[in-house]
């Protein structure tokens, strides 16, 4: 049995050691907006952020983070029912279409933006790897300029 | 938007779905509430705090016909668009109530073209209904009355709100006809609304298929036999069943090995270990070369089948003063949908329910009751969201299997999810074809005889060859077609003659977002740039002179748009392409440049499309952007190739598509010219390929025949 740190709540995971932290998110505590894509570290579909830092569960085994990491989800980004900048200049860019990459796109755009808080282009297109299969990349980088402004 | 929720289960599924997100409302006559709140028609649901719930029987799966549907309803109904909600019907129940709902199917970006106007017909109606309640209550003529905002109001100045009168209205009959709004009077349709269903897909809330959980659940990952057509022989489930988690090792349809466990790692780990022998017989020695040259061979046949026909092609092209010949080749694509296939299916002898995203509700309830060997009305599909579906979920193959595991676990729910490697090698693949084009050119440079002979795969013959007209299929030509509103040629060509010999491999084919438009867009619009530069004009003129009225309209329009013809930034080339499909008209214009050492950079992409009407054009802007970054994630990296009959490629890293970094700028010139609907979601992508072929062609002189592009080196002298 590992505990967990997600979203602020110390919570028990119990999964073999070597479970990726995407499944064990999904599965084991039922937080499925973190989504599978590919599980080789391709998409970026699986994105959360350990210790701030934006990573791919999928190559997360739950013995690393079993320490006391802090792990936040896309369901741990709102406080108080309240939308991040990122969340929020994607809703009033209309970013998503079918929505499935976009808790990985919010996720890895939060940590760019937190890091570089005034990106250019070429930061967004070196931190922003994630597949979209539908084409919101034109969106997202919008989005991204303006939450960087809000 | 709400997540279909299985009738009389709303509370079972809410809480079972992780997040608390709220699930909405079941149908009106399963709720708690069924009193007050008011179905008026199929289409709309009134409640009494005034909140307007559209049913929508299309599928939502990115490309907003959601969103797009609800607009043209509740213009027609007048209400206020905030106060506005969606639900989907089940497919059980547009069968227990006669198809009322009519086609669920979410294809061939039919969702609006098709529906729309039986959809404003149900808000139409309703509000008729409303207004009728009203002008009973007040004792005044109906005529005296107007409904907009949610609100009918006298002209005395008296009103009330629907949600006062939708219990009156519901009770009224609903009038036989009723007079539709003139598109230019719309005021929420044709607006550039936002999508209704946003915000759960910011907060990780939005429950697709792979995200539904259900008391006792168990997960079930798959392994089908790695050809297609081939047989599971063994396999030695005892090896695996101590594992972790597993509860069940198990075989379906004698062609795929299952593992069924508590969690999908659990179980896709001990399906990694299992043992399994196949029988794959002759199709294990097929190799991508013999494809190749099964399709080169159909370049030359005699026997053909002819989609559009006009004069005498071959012997204008043997008497012409110059003849121009070439050959293209376009790959098979997996879809890659960026959410696996899976499926939930909860099974007992008596019923049998099923939770997924699909593009056809319908096909999807027929496969599990055939699967469950129950009668359709025992069994129902609840809708999820879809996490794309590019035309593969159109196919019900693994809700099939869903319920084929599920009935060997009686009254347990399971979830059946494909790995990625089991999507992207298990996929109906778009087709692969040649292309040979003939072109002869008179003593001016007037193209005077064209012969365009496709070789290549029909996804008919594959997916539904009863729909095979004498053996030919119709589709193979979108594009090319000699009329008719939905793929019409759009060039005036004195001797035609294209025709199609089908030559079927084994992987099965499918339909893929922009289905055969996409190649026959690069054929044709890549061999007309080599025809221009054969008669020394320029590829815009050459075009204009031989396209129809409304092909050459947006073609201009899109071409002014771009700047064509004026001066560009040092290194920087356009190239053009037009084509119809799906009843509209679109034109692409690419601005590309290419480094000495061969790097493609496509800095900008101008699209025109005339759908006739258009419904959201902040939607239509996204499709058109959206469709071009999975067309040219075909044309740049996209090729599925066979091993040993088997697909090679397993996942992203050896099935490359475009990220941020290589997008273009795409800029949409919307130019409806009203009179009919076209569709949206996929006309466009067949553009994008030929124009930037076209303009790298400009800008290296190499034309790139043989489709993906990183196959080809651009590099100076290469
Ligand atoms: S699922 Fe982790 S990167 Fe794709
Ligand atoms: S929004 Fe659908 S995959 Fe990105």
């Amino acid at each position: 049995m590992a505990v967990l740190n997600v979203n602020g709540k110390s919570l028990q995971a119990n999964a073999d050691p070597r479970t990726p932290l995407l499944w064990v998110l999904r599965d084991t505590l039922g937080l499925t907006g973190t989504k599978y894509g590919c599980g080789i570290a391709q998409c970026g579909a699986c994105t959360v952020h350990i210790d701030g830092v934006a990573t791919r569960s999928c190559q997360v085994p739950l013995s690393a983070v079993a320490s006391g990491k802090k792990i936040v989800t896309i369901e741990g980004l709102a406080q108080d029912g309240k939308l991040n900048r990122i969340q929020q200049a994607w809703l009033d860019n209309d970013v998503p279409q079918c929505g499935y990459c976009q808790s990985g796109m919010i996720m890895a755009a939060t940590a760019l933006l937190a890091a570089k808080p005034n990106p250019t282009d070429a930061d967004i297109d070196a931190a922003m790897t994630n597949i979209c299969r539908c084409g919101t990349y034109q969106q997202v980088r919008e989005a991204i300029h303006a939450a960087a402004k809000a | 938007m709400t997540i279909q929720t299985p009738v009389g289960r709303r509370g079972f599924l809410a809480t079972a779905v992780a997040g608390g997100f709220s699930l909405g409302f079941s149908f009106p006559w399963t709720s708690a509430e069924a009193a007050e709140v008011q179905e008026l028609n199929a289409w709309v649901v009134i409640h009494p705090d005034d909140k307007v719930v559209i049913r929508i029987a299309r599928s939502e799966m990115g490309q907003g016909t959601l969103t797009g549907l609800a607009q043209l309803v509740a213009e027609e109904l007048g209400c206020d668009w905030s106060k506005v909600t969606t639900e989907y019907p089940t497919p059980g129940e547009n069968v227990r109530r006669h198809r009322v709902w009519k086609n669920f199917s979410t294809g061939g970006s039919r969702g609006i073209r098709e529906s729309n106007q039986y959809v404003r017909e149900g808000g139409a109606i309703a509000r008729e209904m409303l207004i009728a309640a009203a002008a009973a209550e007040w004792k005044v003529p109906a005529a005296e009355c107007k409904a907009a905002d949610s609100k009918v109001t006298h002209s005395s100045g008296k009103s009330a709100t629907y949600g006062q009168l939708a219990a009156a209205a519901a009770k009224l009959e609903p009038p036989k006809e009723v007079t539709l709004k003139d598109p230019k009077d719309w005021k929420i349709a044709g607006k550039p609304l936002k999508r209704l269903d946003t915000l759960p897909k910011l907060t990780g809330q939005m429950v697709y298929g792979i995200d539904v959980r259900l008391p006792g659940m168990l997960i079930a990952a798959v392994h089908a036999c790695p050809v297609h057509g081939g047989k599971l022989k063994s396999f030695d489930g005892a090896k695996v069943e101590k594992m972790p988690g597993v509860k069940k090792v198990l075989s379906i349809d004698s062609n795929a090995v299952v593992v069924v466990a508590d969690t999908y790692w659990n179980a896709r780990t001990a399906l990694e270990k299992l043992p399994v022998q196949w029988d794959i017989g002759k199709a294990g020695e097929i190799q991508q070369d013999q494809i190749t040259a099964m399709l080169k061979e159909g370049l030359d046949a005699s026997e053909a089948f002819v989609g559009n026909k006009a004069g005498d092609a071959k012997a204008a092209i043997d008497g012409a003063a110059r003849k121009v010949e070439a050959v293209y080749a376009f790959p098979w694509q997996s879809h890659a949908n960026m959410e696996p296939m899976n499926a939930t299916a909860l099974y007992t002898p008596d019923k049998c329910e099923v939770w997924c995203g699909t593009q056809n509700g319908e096909a999807a309830l027929a496969a599990a009751a055939e699967a469950a060997e129950l009668p359709v009305g025992k069994c129902d599909v609840y809708k999820q969201m879809l996490g794309t579906g590019f035309g593969r979920r159109g196919r019900a193959d693994y809700v099939r299997q869903a319920v084929l595991v599920a009935k060997q676990m009686p009254g347990t729910p399971v979830k059946l999810i494909w790995s990625r490697e089991e999507d992207m090698t298990h996929d109906t693949y778009h087709p692969t074809t040649m292309c040979k084009l003939t072109g002869g050119l008179d003593k001016d440079g007037k193209l005077v005889g064209l012969h365009v002979r496709i070789s290549g795969q029909s996804i008919l013959a594959g997916l539904a060859p009863q729909n095979l007209q004498k053996g030919m299929d119709p589709a193979t030509f979108q594009g090319f077609a000699a009329g008719g509103a939905e793929a019409a040629y759009g060039y005036n060509v004195p001797n035609l003659l294209i025709d199609h010999a089908m030559r079927n491999p084994h992987l099965t084919p499918g339909f893929w977002r922009g289905v055969n438009t996409n190649q026959n867009a690069v054929y044709m619009e890549c061999f007309m740039d080599e025809l221009a530069e054969a008669a020394g004009q320029d590829p815009l003129a050459f075009r204009l002179k031989m396209l129809k009225p409304k092909y050459a309209a947006v073609l201009e329009a899109t071409a002014e748009k771009a700047g064509y013809g004026k001066p560009l930034p040092a290194g920087h080339f356009h190239g053009i392409a037009q084509i119809m499909g799906y009843g509209s008209y679109v034109a692409g214009v690419a601005e590309v440049s290419v480094s000495s050492d061969g790097v493609l950079k496509i800095h900008k992409i101008t699209a025109g499309t005339d759908p006739g009407h258009i419904v959201n054009p902040a939607q239509v802007e996204r499709q058109i952007a959206g469709s071009f970054v999975y067309g040219l994630s075909a044309a740049l990296y996209g090729e599925i190739t066979l091993k040993d009959g088997a697909v090679e490629q397993t996942n992203f890293d050896s099935y490359n598509v475009m990220r941020m970094d290589e997008m273009p700028r795409v800029e949409a010139t919307l130019v409806p010219s009203g009179g009919f609907w076209g569709g949206v979601g996929e006309p466009t992508i067949a553009v994008a390929a030929p124009a930037v072929l076209n303009a790298i062609h400009k800008a290296t002189g190499k034309r790139v025949r043989i489709l993906p592009l990183m196959n080809n080196d651009l590099k100076k002298g290469a």
